[in-house]
């Protein structure tokens, strides 16, 4: 079974010469790191072996997290947990690097299984779990760390963003849809008699008329209740004189229950009450499975409702100082921001001098200066000297809370052609209305302008796009992708180009120090240390590579120049490392000539200001799937692009072990943003995957772009898809499903308008009558359904475990 | 034919009844969590 060599948890492939292996379920297993492996025997160990039987995608790599402590803190757990009895606290964790529901039930033992825990309750739908431990026996911490031991992550859910609201409108939902399904069967079952009785005079009158009224009674609920926001949704687009899809889908519900009523009042003209109910059960089905795809699809950027610890030093009139937590605040206390820290508030620095990093905010990783006066964003990270602020707007108001609420609004979003459906519909309403008033003044009689009304509703219009989008995102998500703007897949489908960043996504962006060049009369053990302490401050890949070197001196006034390098002071001596460029720019002489081995190393430059230093030959590899990814781009007609701010050789160099043509390097941020843009000008569609802090931008500009799931926040808050399984292989699968996806939009979107071409006429000679207007409604919205189902489809699974066991789902078909 | 004038709203009753049961699973969280117990038949019982 186990053929090709992957990794037994995580199933990405083991390096050649893999040297991490276990013995597990009666079996040597193959490991692509120590993280993986250790993560597995840990899971053996807790005798939870069973989680590789039953688990339905694999897990996440391994990786290092920073430590949990903090959130032992009281002040912190005052936030977080709340008192659930005597001496035991209770609190929701926002469980991360999920990706199926094997996993959450190995969360769930696992915390069973820490001393000190009452109880712990795993909600699959929400990947939060429900905990309570015994406080003199375990700390939140602990519990966090045994999570992580197993490979996953968690952190406390903020009890700021009320879970109970967004709960509350899932039950309605569901109980809406009860309500039309409900009542569209029972319904059905009044209809059937007078649909197989047809005029044949089986039926007596007075049945008849019970059978009417019975149907009557379980459709006004239907009406009044389930099809709510079908009302709600035409009044606001009447409001703007803008109708949508739900006017004419309100219009004609409204339309058949008042003919139907006023039937079933004098006795006489046909009733729909069951193709009505029929059709809000349909269509309230639809926007249910769409809402909760979303929701699943973006669960995993769940990160955003993580409780962080925020704690604010406020300075009191006699000036001392309070720790507080930072929600406490209120506009216009003033607070004590230590160097290191994050900025707790939007506000204004009352005095000090500083730089800030507003990354997380703005994409943009060089540090911003700040004097007495400018202007400072909650959560931004002060870096060098303590500041004293003056608070302006604190909590939901702040900006990265209105940055959050961003990311969910444009996840709302809709593609064009969708977008194209709502104009259509909005076309198409007045067509039917004055089709069905012609209709009705021609012929005399209110019944056929009411059937028009009623066939014409365009009820597989509006299923046509919703359904095919929900299953394609849901399939993505079973992939490892996360869907964040459901537009991206057209703009996907349309793409022609496609720029990979070269660090961190074609490779695995780890590097490490192959060689050092000494170029001056100092050892390599200090140029290392230099190097360190220089990097010390950066979060570029690059600079990761250094972080295992002796431990260097102290600098100050660190300057990060986005795909430069970094400036900084060491003994007042000013050192600069990073690309050659930068380096001369401070240092007039050259670097003495040394040979560039041609390998595909990524040469890294220090310099003072007298004389290079050291040159650092840093190596990373591409990733094992790169080469088969970049094939089957081009095999889906892509233009293939690397855009790197590494070396043109390197670039050039990895270029061609992918089979890569196009490959630039030494691109600055700017750079690359007018890469993308003139690629755009001469009309092509920019696809763009990267994964660091300085892609931010690019992403935001690409027409469609992919961010990896292991790469910087802001970099995936600009981006459509998150690759959170980190497997480039997945961009061409993403391509191919949403290929698939809109295609089948569109054959669903032809249907429904022939269905609406054909049926209008039809409709307005007076050529159909209630039972046919039914059968025709209800299967041209089946057709939809189905069609659009075709999207997902699964495929094979070589990182199940083999091992025989009863217990597991699949064992039956593999 | 007279059955039916008892049994229709016997029916419509009953509709009205298993809505008041399905409203009491609602708020009572049953249906919080569709994906739990499918995976939990798989689990044993610790």
């Amino acid at each position: 079974m186990s053929a090709p060599a992957v990794c037994f948890h995580c199933g990405l492939p083991v390096p050649a010469g893999g040297r991490w292996s276990a013995r597990l379920l009666g079996e040597v297993r193959q490991f692509c790191c120590a993280g993986c492996a250790a993560v597995a025997q840990t899971i053996a160990a807790g005798g939870f072996s069973s989680y590789y039987e039953t688990r339905t995608a694999p897990a996440e790599r391994a990786a290092a997290l920073s430590p949990a402590a903090i959130y032992d803190e009281p002040l912190a757990q005052k936030q977080f947990a709340w008192e659930s009895g005597p001496g035991e606290a209770g609190a929701t964790l926002v469980l991360e690097r999920v990706r199926c529901s094997a996993c959450l039930w190995l969360i769930e033992q696992t915390l069973r299984a820490v001393p000190g825990v009452r109880s712990a309750v795993v909600n699959y739908a929400t990947h939060r779990a429900q905990v309570t431990w015994d406080r003199a026996a375990t700390r939140p911490s602990a519990l966090i760390e045994a999570i992580r031991r197993v490979g996953y992550d968690a952190a406390p859910f903020d009890p700021a963003r009320e879970d109970a609201r967004e709960r509350a409108a899932q039950r309605q939902g569901l109980w809406r849809l009860f309500v039309a399904g409900f009542g569209a069967m029972q319904v059905m079952m009044y209809a059937f008699p007078a649909y197989i009785d047809e005029g044949a005079g089986t039926l007596s009158r007075e049945s008849e008329s019970l059978m009417r009224w019975a149907g009557l009674l379980l459709t006004l609920p239907v009406i009044a209740f389930a099809s709510g926001p079908f009302f709600e949704g035409a009044w606001r687009e009447l409001k703007r004189l803008r109708p949508g899809l739900d006017t004419p889908i309100a219009i004609g519900i409204a339309a058949g229950f008042v003919a139907s009523a006023w039937a079933t009042l004098v006795g006489e003209g046909p009733v729909y009450f069951d193709s009505i109910a029929m059709l809000v059960f349909l269509l309230l089905g639809a926007r249910f499975l769409e809402s909760s795809a979303r929701r699943r699809a973006t669960r995993s950027l769940d990160r955003l409702a993580r409780w962080s610890p925020s704690f604010a030093i406020r300075l009191a009139q006699d000036g001392g100082t309070r720790k507080i937590p930072a929600h406490e605040l209120g506009r216009g206390d003033r607070v004590l921001v230590p160097p290191g820290e994050r900025v707790p508030a939007d506000g204004r620095v009352e005095s000090g001098r500083s730089s800030v990093d507003e990354s997380l905010l703005t994409g943009e990783s060089r540090p911003v200066a700040k004097g007495p006066g400018a202007a400072l964003v909650g959560g931004s990270v002060n870096r060098e000297q303590p500041l004293v602020m003056r608070v302006e707007r604190a909590g939901s108001g702040a900006r990265a809370a209105v940055l959050a609420r961003l990311v969910e609004a444009a996840a709302a979003t809709r593609p064009r052609l969708v977008a194209g459906a709502d104009r259509l519909a909005s076309a198409l309403t007045w067509v039917v209305l004055a089709a069905a008033m012609a209709a009705g003044l021609w012929h005399r009689d209110f019944w056929i302008a009411a059937t028009v009304l009623v066939v014409a509703c365009p009820c597989a219009l509006a299923l046509a796009a919703p359904i095919a989008l929900t299953a394609a995102t849901g399939q993505l998500a079973a992939r490892g992708v996360a869907l964040t703007r459901t537009a991206a897949l057209e703009a996907l489908e349309r793409a022609t180009d496609i720029v990979l960043d070269k660090t961190g996504t074609l490779t695995e962006g780890r590097f490490r120090v192959a060689r050092v060049h000494v170029l001056a009369r100092s050892s390599e053990a200090q140029c290392r240390a230099l190097a360190r302490a220089l990097e010390a401050s950066s979060r570029h890949p690059l600079a990761e590579a250094f972080a295992a070197g002796p431990q260097g001196p102290a600098v100050s006034e660190p300057v990060n120049v986005p795909g430069q390098g970094i400036e900084a002071r060491v003994e007042g001596v000013r050192l600069r490392i990073g690309t050659e460029a930068f380096c001369r720019e401070l240092c007039a002489h050259p670097p003495p000539p040394f040979a560039l081995p041609e390998a595909a190393f990524t040469p890294v430059f220090l310099a003072g200001e007298e004389a290079f230093l050291a040159v650092f030959l840093l190596e990373d590899e591409p990733r094992p799937e790169a080469a088969a990814a970049v094939r089957a781009l081009k095999g889906a007609g892509l233009r293939v692009h690397l855009l790197s701010g590494d070396a043109a050789k390197v670039a050039a160099r990895v270029g061609a072990r992918l089979g890569i043509e196009t490959c630039t390097g030494e691109a600055t941020p700017a750079a690359k943003l007018a890469y993308v843009a003139r690629l755009q000008s001469e009309g092509r569609v920019v696809a763009m995957v990267g994964d660091g802090l300085n892609d931010a931008p690019v992403l935001a500009r690409a027409d469609v772009s992919f961010a990896m799931g292991a790469g910087a926040d802001a970099a995936q808050l600009h981006s459509d898809f998150v690759l959170t399984g980190n497997a480039l292989g997945e961009v061409p699968a993403t391509l191919a499903l949403a290929r698939r996806a809109m295609r089948i939009v569109r054959q669903n979107f032809a249907w429904a308008l022939a269905y609406n071409a054909i049926a209008l006429p039809l409709a307005a000679a007076g050529l159909i009558g209630p039972f046919e207007a039914a059968v025709g409604m209800t299967a041209s919205s089946f057709v939809v359904v189905l069609n659009a189902l075709r999207v997902g489809r699964a495929r094979e699974q070589p990182w199940k475990a083999s091992s025989s066991s009863s217990l597991s789902p699949s064992r039956s078909f593999s | 034919m007279e059955s039916l004038v008892l049994l229709v709203p016997l029916s419509v009753a009953l509709v009205f009844l298993i809505g008041a049961l399905f409203w009491r699973a609602l708020q009572g969280g049953q249906f919080d969590d569709l994906e739990r117990p499918g995976i939990d038949v798989l689990s044993d019982d610790r």
